[in-house]
């Protein structure tokens, strides 16, 4: 079927929030092309479930897709327009199972050599949007935490290599009680603007005590939903005919309910947490990719004014066949592997940050756990110094966001 | 704002630079591996030497010329590789065989950025479409079936090292005008320990990772019987003998190049085709084992260089080709997550580099003019007399 012969019966299945939405914007989505509907759609049947930036973010598209007139239309994608798709993909059930289309989209994009064709019209497309639709103001500066090197009694390298050109390096900082001052001040910025799903916490282990106002997710307090997921893949691998790719759709197919997840809990957080574990990638299994991606994840979807990510020891590499294990015992930790990591990871944190609106005034801290050495990335502090100031994280936190 | 379609994962911008195309995003990368290697390790620039070919001609030359390619399955970016803050991660590519090579800066690849179905494109010179997760052939000859075919090889002389139970069908394609019987015989290491050991692998598992770019799942392959009739005719090794060995190493990647040794010593093969997958733990999102995996892995390719020249057989007459299959995505394309995975088909992902040496190589060479992946095969025909005559690439003039 083709967008063309969309009809609003056809959303029926639709989560009720997704199927309003749709059906209210049937005639500019009757007008695109099946490469790209699809993808759009991915979004929409979702909605339900979505952060409010998000929700915004499919609102103002979809608003602004129905104020264009056809030729407008046909200028903006043009591009996509021109992707040529297989008839087992036009007979696909798009409308209803549009990630899996997607899947199988891409994959006939790259056997056929159009990858590059479609990112193309997708950059093109991306930059007509963001004309379109210049982003609000944010109501303060955002600010990004990373805590990293948890556990590290003493490392001989350099820390926070990649970031230094970009901010100012502190090597007096006084750490006691440091991640308290931290959690403090998020917690003060929470109360300043409490906005849901605005200001996060994530732990790579275990979450330390902090203000309820925090949107948390730790990688201790979601055990037994990764093990709850390993079992499931482990009998899913053992099944005849299952292949990495089977085993993909059906991770993405689970929901909250399916691992055991509290029904009462929080349903746009608890799909949030489900999909880490089912679309990240070693968020099973490793917990410095968990709190890495699950930042990466938060500041891409909810766009929060804050995030700090506490960085914990990850497991020593083991055969995937153990890592998968859930029942392996104590895990034998990796601290100075896990630094490392972290150190990449709070690289990755910031360039997340600075792809979000109001990149310029916004501001990153990492800083190494018990340790006396932090970086702040502000537009107050010159790029590529050091600082011999003495000073407390709170400190320090103050200055970076004066 | 975001776009929220999923058009999205591709449009987002860093706001630390510009946008450029991607061509000139490869040609950037190459001329950046260019300036490092001309600085640190003192490299000419290919395209101010005038002269003849050097390499050896004739049909006696031919005989006896060896090539030896090797690919690493799951590239390495420049960051931790030849820019000046990767350098320490590949001390012996630096310092003792690039200065002894010609280096390509800019090889593309412009078919699927998987590892199976690249490999293959790189065996067969041609943009293979197959399902990266199956273990099915390619579809065109491979070079192991020009080489044969060509000049009446037997199948001794024609090896496949691999890493992963994926790629048992790397080394015939199903072209009806080559195919079955006229291909490279494979052994896949880690089946051959784990027929072996009989499947109890106990103090073993750390050798058989498989296939990391999906890590949850390994094909498993039948023929425990065959590995170890391989063991003892062809490796002349017995079980016992190779299992206390295995002990000592660390990693399948060491496991790969001890049977790579062992089959140049007992059958010297006059093509050897070796990939290797230890940077690929990449996918797991850890950093330091990714870091860990280049490291190893370049040891082992310094390793494999002192063993082609220790050889007699090998000595003087062999050309060694390294290769990464492609290379993996940038910091800066929004719709990736960095060194993790090579899913964006960005620039970065595409391009990568070569390294030829050995017999007939200029030394201390840089060219950085672009490349495709799929020119390596009808290279490797014109260095020993064969025509991939089905292949899409062109040889490198550089190397002939």
């Amino acid at each position: 079927m083709l967008p063309s012969e969309l009809k609003a019966e056809f959303f029926a299945g639709y989560p009720p929030e997704a199927r309003s939405l749709a059906v209210a914007n049937i005639a500019a989505l009757q007008q695109l092309p099946l490469s790209f509907l699809p993808g759009l759609l991915r979004q929409v049947i979702d909605y339900d479930f979505k952060f409010p930036a998000e929700r915004a973010a499919v609102e103002k598209e979809l608003a602004k897709l129905s104020s264009l007139s056809p030729a407008q239309t046909h200028q903006w994608f043009q591009g996509f327009a021109q992707i040529s798709l297989s008839p087992k993909l036009e007979n696909f059930d798009w409308i209803n199972r549009p990630a899996e289309y997607v899947e199988q989209e891409s994959a006939y994009l790259w056997s056929t050599h159009q990858l590059d064709a479609f990112r193309k019209a997708a950059v093109e497309y991306g930059d007509r949007m963001r004309s379109a639709l210049p982003a609000d103001p944010l109501p303060m500066r955002r600010l990004g935490i990373a805590v990293i090197g948890q556990g590290v009694d003493s490392y001989d390298g350099a820390v926070f290599r990649k970031l230094r050109e970009h901010g100012t390096y502190f090597g007096q900082i006084k750490p006691q009680g440091g991640l308290e001052k931290l959690l403090s001040a998020v917690s003060i910025r929470a109360k300043a603007h409490p906005i849901p799903y605005d200001h996060w916490y994530v732990d790579g282990g275990q979450a330390a005590s902090h203000d309820p106002a925090l949107t948390c997710i730790s990688y201790q307090s979601l055990a037994p939903t990764r093990a709850t997921l390993l079992k499931r893949m482990q009998t899913q691998i053992d099944r005849p005919g299952m292949g990495p790719e089977e085993l993909r759709t059906d991770m993405a197919r689970l929901l909250p309910s399916d691992l055991g997840m509290d029904k009462a809990g929080d349903a746009v957080l608890d799909r949030f947490q489900v999909k880490l574990l089912t679309e990240g990638s070693g968020t099973q299994i490793f917990s410095t990719t968990f709190t890495q991606w699950t930042a990466r994840e938060a500041l891409r979807r909810a766009q929060p004014l804050t995030l700090l990510a506490r960085f914990a020891p990850r497991q020593r590499q083991k055969p995937m066949n153990e890592l998968l294990s859930s029942n392996a015992g104590v895990p034998e930790l990796d601290l100075i592997g896990s630094l490392i990591d972290a150190e990449m990871g709070s690289y990755y944190h910031w360039i997340n940050q600075q792809r979000l609106p109001g990149f310029e005034n916004s501001v990153f801290l990492v800083w190494f756990e018990g340790h006396s050495q932090a970086l702040v990335v502000s537009p107050s502090l010159p790029r590529g110094t050091e600082s011999t100031s003495a000073m407390d994280l709170g400190e320090l936190l103050a200055l970076a966001v004066s | 704002m975001y776009t929220s379609s999923f058009t999205s994962v591709l449009t987002r911008k860093a706001s630390t630079g510009g946008i450029v195309g991607p061509r000139e995003v490869a040609s950037r990368l190459g001329r950046t591996r260019r300036d490092f290697l001309r600085g640190a390790a003192g490299m000419a620039l290919g395209s101010t030497l005038v002269g003849s070919s050097p390499f050896l001609r004739g049909e006696a030359a031919a005989k006896k010329r060896k090539v030896i390619v090797i690919t690493f399955g799951g590239g390495a970016r420049d960051q931790e590789t030849f820019a000046p803050e990767g350098q320490e991660n590949i001390p012996h590519l630096l310092h003792e065989l690039i200065p002894q090579s010609s280096f390509f800066t800019q090889v593309t690849n412009q078919g699927i950025l998987g590892h199976y179905v690249a490999t293959a494109s790189l065996a067969t010179g041609v943009y293979e479409t197959l399902n990266n997760f199956s273990a099915v052939p390619p579809e065109h000859p491979t070079v192991f079936e020009y080489f044969r075919k060509d000049l009446k090889r037997p199948s001794s002389d024609a090896w496949v090292v691999a890493p992963s139970n994926g790629f048992n069908r790397i080394g015939e394609s199903e072209s009806r005008s080559y195919g079955p019987g006229l291909g490279a015989r494979v052994i896949l290491p880690k089946h051959l320990l784990g027929a072996a050991t009989s499947g109890v692998a106990t103090n073993y598992e750390h050798l058989l990772h498989d296939n990391y770019e999906t890590p949850l799942y390994a094909p498993q392959l039948e023929g425990g019987e065959f590995e170890l009739r391989q063991l003892e005719t062809t490796l002349k090794l017995s079980v016992d003998d190779f299992k206390a060995h295995a002990r000592t190493l660390s990693s399948p990647d060491e496991l790969s190049l001890y049977i790579a040794k062992r089959l140049m010593q007992q059958q010297a093969p006059s093509l050897l085709w070796i990939t290797m997958h230890d940077m690929d733990i990449a996918h797991s999102g850890a950093y330091s084992l990714y870091l860990d995996g280049i490291r190893r892995t370049d040891r082992l390719c310094a390793e494999l260089w002192k063993t082609v020249q220790s050889e007699p057989e090998y000595a003087g007459n062999t050309t060694v080709l390294i290769v990464p299959d492609f290379g993996r995505d940038s910091d800066e394309d929004s719709g990736g997550n960095g060194f993790q995975h090579h899913r964006t088909g960005d620039a970065a992902s595409r391009t990568t580099w070569m390294m030829a040496l050995g017999a007939g190589v200029r030394q201390g060479v840089v060219y950085d003019r672009p490349v495709q992946s799929i020119d390596l095969v009808p290279s490797v025909g014109a260095m020993m007399g064969f025509s991939a005559a089905q292949s899409q690439g062109a040889p490198i003039k550089e190397l002939l």
